[in-house]
């Protein structure tokens, strides 16, 4: 009797502050053959308690540490190519290369030196916003998400993001990539789950500075924007980018979106 | 409440108040449509009033929701016209506008000060000035739009709807129309209620420019006036500069729409003083972060956190300068604190210094005789202040600073962040490289070392957090009013 190898499945989880872990609800979805976490909103606002924690020390970190650790992310992406749709991770490789390279080059495109008239050194520096939340169009599962993740955590921003609700493995697998690319915990941190549900509970978060909304449903739009106004957030729609040319071609709008310009004032003599 | 006695004044100051004469304003002002001033679709006439003396200074038409759509349509019937028009065109019809604010300085000055109680050396000084500039610096813009948005094409929004507050109405109103002007768009501009007067001027500016009729539109009127414009179909962009509750609806009022929003809301702006900062101009500085117009600035310094080893010495110095401040006629050209722009105004300043004695905050007020009639508010300290009154998170907008100690720089770092607001904050110490590092540290969109409330249309403007998101000054005030073609 010949006896073929039994496969070991991966239990998938949510990526919260650094550690993969079940939904504190304890439900689950079906996704394909696999059992996946279906987050709660108390995991929504515990990932928003992880980004927080993890965005001070992030936004610290120098540009040229920051470009790295993208890099390393574009790295650890391609040599797990294999996990993914073979188009799409290519793309999606690059426009982490292509983001890694912002880091350091954002400041002096968006900033600079104001030629004030009177003896001080002004200048306006972009800062990150702070902590994100991204809501993942469904497809393309993984471009898709990257494209938004990336300008965010270039600029220096932490990131909560919902995934595509249709196709949640690529997401999840992005986690497992990204959780050895030397990402700080609870600098991006993923959930999976009903759209409807964790959606409106993340851009109602009173600690979320900037929502990036690529779910492209209208209604959810809408709600997302009255949510926004009660703290006065930032908010981006997108269309959801399916090529490397889409999520390029409009990184400084990207890229400002998710950005605080800050004015200062020095002055020069007494 | 603790009154104290003022420090005596050893010399008396004649009255300086300045002429009047050379001002010429109609008795009655209708809407700014179409290049023409025009009667209002229903006949609503608001006398706008001098807070000083709450006389009526001119009748103003209020805009009501036909004459929004009128305004509207005028607009985007001038817009293609004014966005085809060769940018260096644009450019010089800015200019003009700059040259005219800057030849009618002076009666602009006395009007910004009759209308809106501030002090004439401020808008002598600071507001018209500082309007010209900015039309001057954007005028600049106009054909060099694709190198402020790094060497890329870019079209107008279209019709864009503004909303301005009655603090610094001129200056206000031209930070927003020189970049949506620039960049090609057409404007709906709202004046506050309280303060139509110099917008109304500016629209005869823009007809002795002899601006394409259409391109500005000026539509006095109160709340309803810019609720209708905010929801007005055809409008591409709003730009909102005023209350956090008021910039909330707005946005919320956007949902689901594709209309852009910038908005500009308010403050509770931490001023620093570190123990090795020159205190005496620390003092100067205190003063004119929170004394200046009556404190009726978005970005004034509130909530002033003083460190405790020089807490005492700076109280003292501070309130030994307060009692210098020359309160009254906002004409003299010796006054330093004016009128309280509204009664409205005046109440809610009032509400809020009653909470702060309630919460047990120590009050002090200077001790001055103020005119029997118009709105005034003698400047105002509170201490022993903790961080929850509401005296040390609301938003004030009068002269009331609450302060604050801390014991060390990260101290000062988290009390100065601890706010839902992030318009501003100032930084007093000798040391440069201290300041740097505070300066960074703070959550406010500008941050002033060694001075406060200086403003330059090259320097962006605007908040973190619930004070709003876009800026205005410099390259990045383009942006809003951009659509960038990939």
């Amino acid at each position: 009797m010949t006896s073929e190898r039994l496969s070991v499945r991966k239990t998938y989880k949510l990526w919260i502050g650094g550690a993969f872990v079940r939904s504190e609800s304890g439900r689950y979805d079906r996704a394909g053959s696999h059992n996946i976490p279906r987050a709660s909103r108390k995991d929504v606002r515990d990932a928003v308690a992880a980004a927080r924690k993890a965005a001070g020390p992030w936004a610290a970190r120098t540009a040229y540490n920051r470009g790295q650790i993208l890099y390393r992310a574009a790295e650890a992406l391609e040599s797990d190519a294999d996990r993914f749709d073979r188009a799409e991770v290519a793309a999606a490789v690059d426009v982490l290369v292509h983001y890694a390279g912002w880091t350091d080059k954002f400041h002096a495109v968006l900033g600079g030196i104001n030629p004030v008239a009177a003896p001080f050194l002004s200048f306006s520096v972009p800062e990150p916003t702070g902590v994100v939340g991204v809501i993942a169009p469904d497809e393309p599962e993984l471009l898709g998400l990257v494209a938004e993740l990336a300008p965010v955590l270039a600029v220096g921003n932490v990131v909560v993001a919902i995934l595509s609700e249709q196709h949640p493995l690529a997401g999840l697998d992005l986690a497992e990539v990204l959780g050895v690319a030397d990402i700080p915990g609870g600098v991006v941190n993923l959930l999976s789950g009903r759209r409807g549900e964790l959606a409106p509970a993340l851009g109602g978060h009173r600690d979320l500075n900037a929502i990036v909304d690529a779910a492209g449903e209208p209604e959810l739009s809408a709600d997302l924007d009255r949510l926004a106004s009660e703290t006065i957030k930032r908010v981006r729609h997108a269309r959801a980018v399916t090529s490397y040319d889409a999520a390029v071609d409009d990184a400084l709008e990207r890229i400002d979106a998710v950005c605080e310009l800050k004015t200062a004032w020095h002055p020069i003599g007494a | 409440m603790t009154i104290e006695s003022r420090t005596s004044i050893v010399w008396e100051y004649a009255p300086a108040p300045e002429s009047a004469d050379h001002v010429r304003l109609k008795d009655r002002y209708g809407l700014f449509i179409d290049g023409d001033f025009r009667e209002p679709a229903q006949a609503r006439y608001m006398p706008s009033i001098n807070p000083a003396t709450e006389e009526p200074i001119a009748e103003v038409a209020w805009a009501g929701p036909d004459d929004v759509n009128r305004a509207v349509a005028s607009a985007r019937a001038a817009h293609p016209g004014w966005a085809a028009l060769p940018a260096l065109e644009r450019s010089k019809y800015l200019f003009r506008i700059a040259r005219l604010i800057q030849e009618r300085a002076r009666e602009l000055a006395v009007v910004e000060t009759l209308d809106g109680g501030k002090p004439l050396r401020e808008s002598r000084d600071v507001d018209i000035p500082l309007a010209a500039a900015h039309f001057f610096h954007y005028a600049g813009w106009a054909d060099k739009l694709r190198y402020g948005v790094n060497a890329r094409e870019v079209a107008p929004l279209g019709v864009v709807g503004q909303i301005v507050p009655w603090n610094f109405p001129l200056l206000m109103a031209a930070w927003k129309l020189a970049p949506a002007l620039a960049c090609g768009n057409t404007a709906i501009l709202k004046p506050a209620e309280t303060t139509p007067l110099t917008a109304l001027l500016l629209a005869e500016i823009c007809r002795e420019a002899e601006l394409p009729a259409g391109v500005v539109t000026i539509l006095p009127g109160d709340g309803a006036t810019g609720a209708a414009l905010v929801r007005a179909p055809g409008v591409d962009k709003i730009a909102f500069t005023g209350s956090t509750a008021v910039g909330r609806d707005i946005q919320a009022a956007l949902a689901g729409r594709d209309t852009r929003l910038t908005l500009e809301l308010g403050g509770k702006s931490a001023n620093i003083v570190f123990e090795d900062a020159a205190l005496d101009q620390a003092v100067e500085g205190i003063v004119n972060g929170i004394f200046f117009n009556q404190g009726h600035v978005c970005c004034a310094g509130s909530r002033l956190l003083i460190q405790e080893s020089v807490l005492d010495e700076v109280i003292a110095k501070l309130w030994r300068r307060m009692g210098l401040l020359r309160i009254g006629d906002p004409l003299d050209k010796n006054t330093d604190v004016g009128a309280i722009n509204s009664a409205e105004q005046l109440q809610r300043i009032e509400t809020l210094v009653a909470a702060g004695e309630e919460e047990g905050a120590l009050r002090r007020t200077v001790a001055c005789e103020l005119p029997e009639r118009g709105y005034w508010f003698a400047p105002t300290l509170f201490t022993d202040v903790s961080p929850a009154h509401r005296i040390a998170v609301e938003e004030i907008f009068g002269p009331v600073v609450s302060v604050l100690s801390f014991r060390t720089q990260a101290e000062a770092i988290e009390k100065a962040n601890n706010s839902r607001y992030g318009l501003a904050a100032g930084i007093w110490t000798d040391k440069g490289a201290k300041a740097f590092e505070v300066a960074s540290a703070l959550k406010a969109g500008v941050v002033w070392q060694n001075t406060y409330n200086h403003f330059d249309p090259t320097a962006a403007f605007g908040g973190y957090k619930e004070s709003g998101f876009g800026r205005e000054g410099g390259p990045g005030g383009l942006r809003p009013y951009l659509r960038v073609l990939s």
